[in-house]
């Protein structure tokens, strides 16, 4: 029972840590990118699609990534090459990415999906207790686990990582040193694009494989919350992404529970709570007017145009 | 190639005004496009979507019923987004100011007084505004982003609808269905003509639009909300507060979307149900923008909008097009209204391979 419960947070929990690992990267190069629900639902529907017509779900993953990548590139233009206001932009991309995702999916709905299959590693999934938990899962979740870990090694130990945070800290000096700040944005740009492009492959085909308009429900501006949970910093994103996941698979098994105790709970409360953590965390990492204004990237959100 | 901004010394009169006209003009070529890739003729199609719904009075006066609406919550969140406080979560406050101005008619049926009209509008106004006020309290007093916070609102909005409905709310006499009962004769908006369904939401919304374009551009209020969305320290030079304009954009757009919510269940449904919008919440924010957050502006740019909402229909109807063409089209456009922006406060020249500069004035 407990490890069932625990399968399917980590199933949950998976596409939140994914969206939000790669909007960490973005917004640490001081973009401010809002359209990740987009991107997601878009990566969703490319990595459906694909999957459904090649017949194998690895076929599908590529083209989640591909798809949200390239969608991505879309508010990149706008707002990098074409200094359009970041926000809206980011709004323009979740209300377009809901509407042509709707489209391009319409022949798929009620298609069964294609389900991606668990990797077993040998001997080590015979762990008791953690084994099958943690070594009998589908590829995106290795993906996720090792992103963490290289997106934290990226960032705080390569030479790369050390230019994209000054970057994202104030642009005008990293300009000032040589440093490419809009290419270097786009490539930030585009790898949150991919990464919420795989989070929407994963809800396609593992979380519910099918087809289904809007099926991101939100998750993308969880991630977004989850980015400020984590106050930017990768090993946090993970932390954040299990207790969100786990709220969400909580408030399923509460119902389960309580209408077992006879205690009558309107369903649609519980399925508030997800949103309601979301505020109610964000209060408690917000309210410190002084630590928020250390870890945000200075420049988040800021046009940058080049003085030549 | 490559392309580079030069800014202008001042900001373009003449793009300020061509800028939304030319985003029009982009979104219909690539709708063409579009049409054409899904095999249907495209100018057959784009004359079904935007031009035959203006040709019948019936659908004159839909128009109007769908703009209201968007006008109405658009021109409150121009002022939002002009002060830099970003209310993303509209749709949520057009729920709960359609279920706090639903109050009388569901709870009290048989009261027959032309006093119950008036004050749904203004319990509805209430609504909507109290809901605004938990993101705008959140961001004053908790340094909360409300962005995130106004739209996770949405949805605990909507399921707090569907939980009403379905519960407590619903018609004892209603076979099961997810309504409540539908409202009495005196808590029905009247419609505005004999000859067809607009209702008085698009009056409401056209006074509402006017109200605002006299503060933005006479009252000393207007003044500080440009000032304080430009820069929050030449404000506070001023002696004006963003704390308070916080609390004031936020209210004041929670309220009018408020009222759009209860004038669209009073004028259009008649009674309550889960589902009491198309994204009017959502489909407002790029009605700002494309009306250059100018409520005159916006008055036509809810129009024009609402007609993206006909010719869906129409389109579904006649060509086997899903009405989510009609999304895809609002999606480009706001993404050609933002690109086209960028023209008013830049010169965009396009630098060849070879070197040579070519001066593309537009």
């Amino acid at each position: 029972m407990f490890e069932a419960i625990l399968l399917t947070v980590i199933t949950a929990s998976t596409p939140l840590v994914v969206a939000a690992l790669g909007e960490l990267v973005t917004e640490r190069s001081g973009v401010l990118n809002l359209g990740v629900e987009g991107m997601m639902i878009m990566g969703a529907v490319c990595a459906f699609a694909a999957a459904q017509l090649s017949g194998s779900p690895y076929v599908g993953i590529l083209a989640g990534i591909f798809g949200g990548g390239l969608f991505s590139l879309l508010f990149g233009f706008l707002t990098l090459t074409l200094v359009a206001n970041q926000v809206a932009t980011g709004l323009a991309l979740t209300i377009l990415g809901l509407g042509l995702s709707g489209q391009i999916g319409e022949v798929f709905v009620g298609q069964p999906g294609i389900k991606l299959q668990p990797i077993v590693f040998p001997i080590l999934s015979d762990i008791p207790f953690f084994g099958r938990v943690l070594f009998s899962q589908d590829l995106i979740f290795y993906l996720s686990v090792a992103l963490v870990v290289g997106i934290n090694w990226f960032l705080f130990r390569s030479r790369t990582g050390l230019k994209l945070r000054a970057i994202g800290d104030s642009h005008s000096s990293a300009h000032a040193l040589g440093i490419n700040v809009i290419r270097t944005r786009y490539l930030a740009v585009m790898f949150g694009g991919a990464c919420a492009g795989l989070a929407g492959a994963q809800l396609s085909l593992v979380y519910t494989p099918q087809w289904v308009e809007n099926m991101s429900a939100g998750r993308g501006w969880i991630a977004l919350a989850l980015v400020v949970f984590a106050s930017w910093r990768p090993w946090r994103i993970l932390a954040g992404g299990y207790l969100f996941g786990a709220v969400g698979i909580g408030q399923l098994h509460a119902q389960i529970v309580a209408q077992n105790l006879g205690i009558v709970i309107p369903s649609q409360f519980l399925s508030a709570l997800p949103y309601a953590a979301t505020i109610v965390v964000l209060i408690i990492i917000s309210h410190n007017r002084r630590t928020t204004l250390i870890n945000t990237p200075a420049s988040l959100g800021k046009p940058f145009v080049p003085d030549r | 190639m490559r392309i580079e901004l030069q800014k202008r010394a001042n900001v373009s009169t003449l793009f300020s005004i061509i800028s939304p006209l030319l985003a029009l003009l982009l979104t219909l070529v690539f709708g063409a496009i579009m049409f054409w890739l899904l095999g249907k003729s495209p100018l057959g199609s784009l004359y079904i979507y935007f031009v035959e719904p203006l040709l019948e009075v019936w659908s004159l006066h839909e128009l109007a019923v769908k703009a209201a609406p968007l006008i109405l919550i658009a021109v409150g969140l121009a002022v939002c987004y002009r002060s830099n406080n970003w209310n993303i979560g509209a749709e949520g406050q057009f729920t709960i100011g359609a279920i706090t101005g639903s109050i009388l008619p569901v709870l009290y049926p048989e009261w027959h007084s032309w006093a119950i009209l008036p004050m749904m509008m203004v319990m509805g106004v209430i609504g909507g505004a109290l809901y605004a006020a938990i993101p705008a309290l959140l961001k004053t007093r908790f340094n909360t982003n409300e962005i995130l916070t106004s739209l996770m609102l949405v949805y605990i909005a909507g399921l707090f609808l569907d939980w009403l409905v379905r519960g407590p709310w619903r018609d004892p006499k209603g076979y099961n269905f997810p309504v409540t009962k539908s409202f009495q004769v005196e808590a029905v908006l009247p419609e505005i003509l004999d000859s067809g369904r607009a209702h008085w939401a698009f009056i409401f919304a056209i006074v509402a639009a006017m109200a605002l374009w006299f503060m933005m551009r006479f009252m000393l209020k207007g003044f500080e909300v440009s000032v304080l969305g430009q820069s929050e320290r030449a404000g506070r030079f001023a002696g004006f507060s963003a704390r308070r304009m916080a609390w004031f954009s936020m209210l004041l757009s929670g309220g009018l979307a408020g009222l759009a919510g209860i004038s669209e269940v009073s004028g259009s449904i008649g009674h309550l149900q889960p589902s009491i919008s198309p994204g009017y919440g959502f489909t407002a924010i790029i009605v700002a923008f494309l009306g250059r957050l100018n409520p005159l502006g916006i008055i036509a740019s809810g129009l024009v909008l609402a007609l993206t909402y006909l010719g869906g229909e129409a389109a579904q109807a006649a060509l086997q097009i899903s009405d989510k063409a009609a999304r895809v089209f609002q999606g480009m456009l706001l993404f050609f209204v933002l690109s086209c922006d960028t023209l008013i406060h830049y010169r965009i020249r396009l630098i060849l391979a070879g070197g040579k500069t070519a001066e593309a004035r537009a």
